[in-house]
């Protein structure tokens, strides 16, 4: 089959700019091939080169005296925990697949993360996920299609990590209009490794060779960066093709052989092919050893006969990885990968010249010097909008709501309800280190190899962010931040994922550079390094741009088993104490939307130094044993919280607020940041109170954990009782109900 | 003693089985590859959970075929003590080393949680440690663990006593409510006809240490563990 003929269309429909086919021309000095110009619009696309979030993403702090591997480096940014110990983690979206064909689009979500991991030499220890999607109440079209997606993306999420036994221990899903048509699939995976384990993907060592393994190249996913970095249209469900599908099974042998080979060191570099597979995979490992490769189409193992090199070089099929093995080591890498009956072969060599050359047989298909293919791309600052802050809200305007009626509501809004029904579906316990399941604050994990404990919590509120976007995403790392603490646990590092909209837009690239300082100035706070993550553009459906929505994945440590804390009340007659105040911020609350359905005002403030203030002393009280129990207050506010803790324990709470001067549905579902629940034993409460104040952080006793399974809060002169177990029915039932609807 | 734990490819609980075992004392679990055919010098075989070939076709199909189940078989027949746990116990119905077959789960979602069993005989070496009636706290993890046989073997494995945990509630009721796959009888796991073959959907492993929630798990291996160490003492 001839190829086409290089016309300003063909170069269009590659997504290539009239300016970025001149460079083209420069770097080259000559008209490029069909598959050159199918390589750089894939190299080119935002999905690998962020050319239009690359400047922002400079202002991260990424270093630190834990550091090992440094955010862009790798495939994952690595971090040193002690003993000789290191861990690699990640966050990765696959939102435009998954809007497309749920099932396949996550599952190959999780498959991408997982490989990540294991490229750096790091075994994979656990999941996480977080996931948005449209409003799945009511009997709409776009209900059903939004149950649907939610369905098939929770499914391919557990086919994936179930089968290859990795534990998805923790997580977050939202629910709201501005995900209809572009669900939001961001995965998160955490490997364990020996420093001296950490491997490069860097092709060096001039002579070389260079081995693909694992599964056959098929066409499925060709060229999916590119179709992942256009906006999401009617048509888009043409693109099919464009999704992968995953084997998990295939990647469980992959993941065993190349950890088997990399105890060996035969390995000088290896390189997952993800996004814009052969491709990418071969022209960056040529960036970083500062080399040339040269490989032969024909030598690749192909699914199908027939494949042109355009399309061998663009697909995206998964679990696949390049090796470039030590010269003289070949038999090795031959006898571990039929030992685990993966294909692989020999198909090329490292060389000096710093070309990535691309054979079919003996023709020349592409020649294309690595480094300005992978490092020089385009880079584009675009134009922010200015951004007026949001008037706060008037409260006048919100009428009041019983609490009675609004607790329960707010329990059966999807966003808060009980997510049970989407990690049963997850295996959550293999591996045997999860010490803390699914549905507390942090997911805690112990990795027996290492002897360490690590908690990992994902969180970010995109109503906050939507309103103002750099306070939203400051709130975003301090929430996850104090997830952590409520475990016990100190944060070691931050990956994020940056999903928003078409950056073109004045409005989305202001969210996007305010996200970007907003973490930058959380984590400088917190004084932990973001150690890599990805960002989404272009997620739009015809309806508009989604909520910008900055993910934050926070990895904490633990040092000793006797401070791992939940939120769950453990003993009758155990004192709860607020550390924060009772609060009165309702601007962007989910008590405005759920119950007003109303998404306005101004997010909470958020004061770093009190934050941070909160998080030590309740460490420090953690650390000296008398913490039983302890839980934030995030969505939907202080009652949301405590019912979250009487939950599951048979015990109710007795509170009383005092005299606030407020409005009571004021006082239960404002979302004031920096505000915990903790309980502890009457004998140490004194202790407790003690310690609080000299740590210079505000909190009160509210009230006893009882014996009587009710809730029941006093605020000034009204007093509000729930049976715990009517609000529990409420909580668990709301998702399980509405998709057998 | 020295327990083989075979590795299947697809295999994902087989570190998980060996950890939980050498967590006893005198107990050494060697991880086996499933391209081995001798099983000679074990006390002990235990067929991990996991996704043995995928699961690809019918959950353990494939596996039943692999070169160490010929060793598999020959111990069993000898009276060796194998333990299948989850995909294990999917693998020996597969291998007619135990009767029946494991089903999609009625509600057709995978389902992991923590769940209660009964133990309904402490006949079998698996569960001699135990009390009869007693009520274990295990969690499972499958997506076909729906225990169907034809109404004639059901008979026997009941008239027998080869069926050794049930799923109940927290009191120890057998209810429809506490069957969380549609499993004929609410059966959880069965022992071959010989005893000394024995087959579970639940994850003992998982319950072994406290720092995971819980230690429900030992009692089984324990049983096990006695059951080989008593003869030759």
């Amino acid at each position: 089959m001839a190829n086409p003929a290089i016309t300003p269309e063909l170069i269009a429909k590659h997504g290539l700019s009239p300016e970025e086919y001149e460079k083209v021309l420069s770097i080259l000095g000559r008209q490029p091939s069909f598959e050159e110009l199918g390589v750089f619009s894939v190299m080119w696309s935002e999905h690998c080169s962020y050319k239009n979030s690359r400047p922002e993403l400079r202002k991260f702090p990424t270093t630190g005296p834990s550091v090992l591997v440094k955010a862009g480096e790798e495939n994952a940014g690595v971090i040193d925990i002690g003993d000789g110990w290191a861990v690699a983690f990640k966050i990765e979206s696959h939102n435009h697949p998954s809007a497309v064909e749920p099932f396949q689009g996550a599952a190959t979500g999780v498959g991408g993360i997982i490989r990540d991991i294991f490229t750096m030499g790091a075994r994979p220890v656990f999941l996480m996920d977080s996931l948005r999607f449209g409003s799945i109440e009511g009997d709409s079209d776009q209900a059903k299609t939004n149950r649907r997606l939610f369905a098939g993306v929770v499914a391919g999420i557990a086919h994936y990590g179930n089968c290859i036994g990795l534990p998805t221990i923790a997580g977050e899903v939202y629910f709201d209009e501005s995900y209809s048509g572009n669900p939001l699939v961001n995965a998160f995976c955490l490997g364990i490794l020996r420093h001296e384990q950490i491997a490069r993907g860097a092709a060096e060592g001039v002579g070389n060779p260079v081995f693909y393994v694992g599964a056959e190249t098929g066409r499925d996913g060709l060229a999916g960066a590119a179709f992942a970095s256009r906006e999401l249209t009617e048509e888009s469900k043409a693109d099919r093709p464009a999704v992968q599908v995953g084997d998990p099974f295939r990647e469980k042998l992959l993941l065993e052989a190349c950890l088997e080979l990399l105890a060996t060191d035969c390995v000088a570099g290896i390189q997952d092919m993800g996004a814009a597979g052969l491709t990418c995979s071969t022209c960056e490992t040529a960036s970083r050893g500062g080399t040339g490769v040269e490989i032969d189409i024909q030598l690749v193992p192909q699914r199908a006969k027939g494949q042109t090199p355009y399309e061998v070089l663009l697909s995206e099929s998964q679990e696949r990885m390049l090796v470039i093995v030590k010269k003289g080591r070949e038999e090795t890498v031959k006898q571990i990968f039929e030992k685990w009956d993966l294909p692989y072969a020999e198909i090329g060599v490292v060389t000096d010249d710093g070309q990535m050359r691309v054979r079919n047989g003996d023709e020349i298909v592409v020649d294309v010097p690595a480094r300005a293919l992978a490092d020089d791309g385009p880079l584009y600052s675009r134009e922010a909008a200015p951004f007026t802050p949001p008037a706060p809200l008037d409260l006048a305007s919100v009428p009041p709501v019983d609490p009675l009626k609004a607790l329960p509501t707010l329990l059966a809004h999807p966003s808060i309800a009980s997510k049970r029904w989407v990690w049963r579906q997850y295996d959550h316990m293999v591996r045997t280190g999860t010490a803390v399941l699914p549905g507390s604050d942090a997911a805690v994990f112990v990795v027996r190899e290492a002897n360490k404990i690590l908690a990992a919590s994902t969180d970010c509120n995109a109503i906050y962010c939507k309103l103002d976007p750099s306070v939203g995403s400051r709130i975003a790392v301090a929430e996850c931040a104090r997830n952590l603490a409520c475990s016990g646990a100190v944060p070691i590092g931050v990956t994020d994922n940056l999903n928003f909209g078409n950056p073109h837009k004045p409005e989305n690239f202001y969210q996007l550079r305010a996200a970007v300082e907003g973490i930058s100035e959380g984590c400088r706070a917190f004084n932990v390094p973001v150690t890599g993550g990805n960002v989404s553009l272009y997620n739009e459906s015809p309806a508009g741009a989604i909520d910008p929505t900055p993910t934050i994945s926070m990895v904490g440590r633990i040092d000793d088993a006797a401070h791992i804390t939940t939120q769950a009340f453990k003993g009758q007659g155990d004192q709860i104490i607020l550390i924060g105040d009772i609060g009165s911020e309702l601007g962007g609350s989910h008590y405005l939307l759920a119950i007003h359905g109303r998404k306005e005002g101004a997010p909470p403030v958020l004061d770093f130094e009190k934050e941070i203030a909160i998080h030590n002393a309740l460490l420090g009280i953690i650390r000296k044993g008398l913490v039983r129990s302890a839980h934030d207050c995030s969505e939907g506010g202080l009652a949301v919280a405590l019912a979250e803790s009487c939950f599951g324990t048979g015990f109710g709470a007795s509170i009383d607020l005092g005299e606030t001067g407020q409005r009571a549905d004021v006082d239960l579902f404002n979302e004031s940041q920096g505000r915990i629940v903790i309980s502890v034993s009457s004998t140490d409460r004194s202790q407790v109170e003690s310690e609080l104040t000299s740590s210079g952080v505000h909190h009160r006793f509210i009230g006893t954990v009882t014996a009587v399974p009710d809730l029941s809060i006093t605020t000034g002169p009204s007093v509000y009782i729930w049976p715990v177990s009517n609000l529990n029915e409420i909580f668990e039932n709301t998702i399980p109900s509405l998709m057998e609807s | 003693m020295r327990v083989a734990v075979i590795q299947f490819p697809g295999s994902n609980c087989d570190t998980d089985c060996q950890a939980a075992l050498a967590s006893f004392p005198g107990v050494s679990a060697e991880i086996v590859w499933h391209k081995e055919t001798s099983l000679a010098g074990y006390d002990a075989i235990v067929l991990p959970g996991g996704f043995s070939y995928g699961d690809y076709l019918r959950c353990g199909s494939i596996a039943r075929f692999s070169p160490i189940m010929g060793a598999v078989r020959t111990a069993a027949d000898a009276g060796v003590l194998v333990l299948g746990i989850c995909n294990g116990f999917q693998i020996l119905c597969e291998a007619g080393l135990l009767p029946g077959t494991l089903m999609r789960n009625n509600g057709l979602l995978f389902r992991c949680e923590s769940l209660h069993l009964r133990v309904e005989n402490t006949d079998a070496p698996f569960t001699s440690a135990l009390r009869k009636g007693q009520v274990l706290e295990i969690p499972i993890a499958h997506g076909e663990g729906n225990y169907f046989a034809e109404p004639e073997t059901l008979k026997q494995l009941e008239a027998n006593g080869q069926v050794l945990v049930r799923y109940c509630d927290a009191s120890g009721n057998v209810t429809t409510e506490a069957n969380p796959n549609g499993s004929l009888g609410n059966i959880a796991g069965i022992c071959s006809h010989g005893r000394n073959v024995f087959g579970l959907m639940p994850h003992p492993e998982r319950v072994c240490d406290p720092i995971l929630g819980g230690t429900d798990g030992r009692g089984l291996f324990q049983s096990m563990i006695e059951a080989v160490e008593k003869p030759k003492s």
